[in-house]
């Protein structure tokens, strides 16, 4: 394993031409917004149409600007410091604009695949009153995505990280009077807090250490540190990316953020927001392969949760949720790309993009599905629908072919690399590792199939006065152009993305481990033949239309692996307890000793009162007495 | 003549003022003994002055007389407008301001 990444020091150069207005990529999305909120209703007719042409702008922009990166020779990158941010005794932040061949893809991804899925819910959206609010979040959450990977340094990685979870909440808790979105919008919230605050501590650490949060400083100042500081730095980030990411243990939110409208399940729960931790571990690569504990935790965490969502993908019925789980497996494996180092790295990012694809691609299928059945989402309610919708299905079949990574499609390309490296890093861990990622290759086929089959094949179980029907166009050409993307990326991106990101993630040696590539390949191929044989023999016939008596790993599986009661168990329970016992000593402890204060005072006054006689007599004696006084005291000074 | 008799005096004739204030029930009477313990006072500040050979003393014996005069014709005052309303001098009597 190769731990030295960076021999060579970090260094950015500085914007020249048209690339020092890389400021307009976050702020036409953002302009945009500001117009369709502050406007209001008055933008209610024309809103959408706003919000898809700032996109396409931003993404027309965006090329130009990848274009000009790419004719840039030596270090191809491009700085701005737009102006002094937090200026505050030592620490100086700027407002730091980053544009390299990792945030370059990045732009892409997010600005093409928003296009499309912005155009695609001007039709999904038709029908909602509150069209413009939606557009307006979207665009809000492009411009924070854009922020976030275009920052030159941490806190505006976190800035644009925020954003993002603000857009991510609003979009969630979209159909605000339904209790369930409004719930759901506020448990993504809240379980993003718990890695918000470790990315917060990770970044004070930063500055502690070494004084700066830019990301040249820190990855050029990573091998003066010790390695416990590292590992503790590392281990910080990771609960940041956790959290973003749907990772274990934080992976409980993102199911439950299909309650959001399907465009927003998506952008944000597919496609981009929730890899922005994979793009934080990929962008610190200099932190994480600086530990090797670190990247063993990484591997761990990306192994456990794709194993995780596959397991609990297999028993969902809601055509979101199975699809929400399989994001949460595929960024397991993106995670246990970026946590294996090396040559993989690049790997993790093919198949961020590739998965921005086909899993948009799906998810919009998926939306195109409940369009047409009434917003009906349980697959077991589906059945026989490749007649009415042929795009969908052929879209839909081509997404399903690219995730369970047949070849020539996409996930090919670039999950079975992920599964090779897996299985050549040094020592028992490669079995290990390897094993779950071929596993998970398996169970992702057989899942995947059969949500594909349910939902398309076999017969009607549709409920009554069902009359599916194929999407309007503004739909279905999205899906068109994200279907020919998950069959084109990968074999277009596997070598020459990796090149183009060699300046940002070093230089590997092509690797020779301890089994071939044509060996990995065959295992992963039959595996995947394996699931996909048994998804179509179980379910060509069709399921039972009732949930069916099952044995605890499928109960388990249903409970999602029993992540919701755990948390409640562990943080929920407690917490409440605390609050109850902290209320209580709020009434009876301090409350006591204030009212207990004031009786005090009120009884002690009422009985001083009674001094006051009306008798003349007794303020005549109590003046003698106290002049007695003062003259006693006056000669006890003079005289003592 | 030894002026420490007229200190002993003046501390008589104050003491006396002060008991007749806080023992007597007449508001007349009150008042008189007031008016003692002022000219008490008034015959310590000329006994000093005189002891101390200064006009400090005297100046504020004229002082207290005046004040002593306008308290009297005030305290007077007041004391009729209460004997009118309540038909008595009885400075226990008019006890309505308290607790």
């Amino acid at each position: 394993m190769d731990n030295i990444q960076y021999s060579a020091a970090v260094e950015y150069a500085a914007a020249s031409g048209t690339l020092s207005s890389i400021w307009l990529l976050f702020a036409i999305p953002l302009a945009s917004a500001a117009v369709l909120f502050l406007l209001g209703r008055r933008a209610d007719k024309w809103g959408h149409l706003l919000g898809v042409a700032s996109v396409v702008a931003t993404f027309v922009l965006g090329l130009v600007y990848f274009f000009q990166l790419k004719g840039l020779s030596g270090n191809r990158s491009a700085e701005v410091d737009l102006f002094s941010f937090m200026p505050v005794g030592s620490l100086k932040v700027d407002f730091g604009l980053l544009l390299d061949p990792l945030s370059a893809v990045f732009v892409l991804l997010i600005t093409g695949v928003g296009s499309l899925i912005h155009i695609y819910a001007v039709g999904y959206m038709a029908h909602d009153p509150g069209r413009r609010r939606f557009f307006a979040f979207f665009n809000l959450f492009i411009a924070a995505m854009l922020l976030l990977v275009l920052g030159n340094n941490y806190v505006m990685l976190y800035f644009g990280w925020e954003g993002v979870g603000l857009a991510s909440y609003l979009l969630i808790s979209f159909f605000f009077d339904k209790p369930s979105a409004a719930t759901a919008g506020k448990k993504a919230f809240l379980m993003n807090r718990v890695g918000d605050a470790g990315f917060a501590i990770a970044m004070f650490l930063m500055f502690a250490q070494l004084g700066s949060v830019n990301y040249d400083d820190v990855f050029n100042g990573v091998n003066q540190l010790t390695q416990g500081t590292v590992l503790v730095m590392g281990l910080l980030l990771l609960l940041g990316a956790c959290g973003k990411s749907g990772q274990f243990p934080l992976q409980a939110w993102l199911p439950d953020a299909m309650e959001g409208p399907t465009p927003v399940s998506a952008l944000i729960h597919a496609a981009t927001m929730v890899t922005a931790g994979v793009y934080l571990i990929a962008r610190s690569n200099a932190v994480f392969s600086a530990n090797a504990t670190l990247q063993t935790v990484v591997v761990s965490i990306g192994a456990l949760t794709l194993l995780i969502g596959c397991v609990i993908g297999c028993a969902k019925d809601d055509i979101k949720r199975v699809l929400a789980y399989s994001t949460v497996s595929q960024i397991g494996y993106m995670f246990l790309g970026v946590g294996l180092g090396g040559a993989a790295y690049a790997l993790a990012i093919i198949h961020l993009l590739a998965h921005g694809f086909f899993k948009a691609g799906m998810f919009l299928g998926a939306g195109s599905v409940m369009h047409g059945m009434q917003d009906q989402v349980d697959i077991r309610r589906f059945g026989g629908l490749w007649k009415y919708m042929k795009i969908t299905w052929i879209t839909f079949g081509l997404g399903y072919v690219a995730i369970i990574g047949l070849p020539p499609l996409s996930g090919f390309f670039t999950k079975d690399p992920i599964i090779l490296a897996a299985f050549n890093r040094p020592g028992w861990t490669g079995w290990l590792f390897g094993g779950a990622a071929l596993l998970g290759a398996g169970l992702t086929a057989f899942y995947m199939t059969r949500l594909f089959v349910l939902t398309f094949h076999g017969p009607k179980r549709w409920t009554d006065g069902q009359h599916p029907h194929e999407s309007p166009a503004v739909m279905t050409v999205p899906l068109v152009l994200l279907a020919v993307g998950s069959v084109a990326s990968g074999f277009l991106m596997s070598t020459s993305v990796v090149d183009w990101l060699t300046p940002v993630l070093g230089k590997h040696a092509e690797e020779h481990g301890r089994l071939g590539h044509w060996t990995v390949t065959g295992m992963t191929m039959a595996v995947v033949a394996l699931g996909l044989a048994a998804g179509v023999l179980l379910f060509r016939k069709g399921t039972a239309l009732e949930e069916q008596p099952a044995g605890p790993v499928v109960t388990a599986a249903r409970n999602n692996l029993y992540a919701d009661t755990f948390n409640e168990l562990v943080f929920e329970l407690p917490g409440r307890y605390l609050t109850r016992a902290l209320v209580f000593l709020d009434n009876r402890g301090i409350d006591g000793v204030v009212n207990g204060l004031a009786a005090m005072v009120g009884g002690g006054s009422g009985r001083l009162r009674r001094a006051q006689t009306g008798y003349v007599r007794s303020y005549a004696l109590s003046m003698l007495g106290g002049a007695l006084l003062v003259v006693a005291a006056l000669m006890a000074v003079t005289l003592g | 003549m030894d002026p420490s008799y007229y200190i002993v005096l003046s501390a008589a004739l104050f003491t006396i003022g002060a008991v007749g204030v806080l023992i007597r029930r007449n508001a007349i009477v009150v008042f008189m003994c007031i008016e003692l313990m002022l000219n008490a006072a008034n015959l310590a500040l000329i006994t000093f002055s005189r002891m101390n050979g200064s006009l400090d003393g005297q100046i504020m014996a004229f002082f207290v007389m005046v004040v002593a005069a306008a308290e009297v014709v005030i305290g007077l005052a007041i004391i009729m407008s209460i004997f009118r309303t309540r038909r008595s001098a009885s400075v226990d009597d008019a006890n309505l301001l308290k607790y």
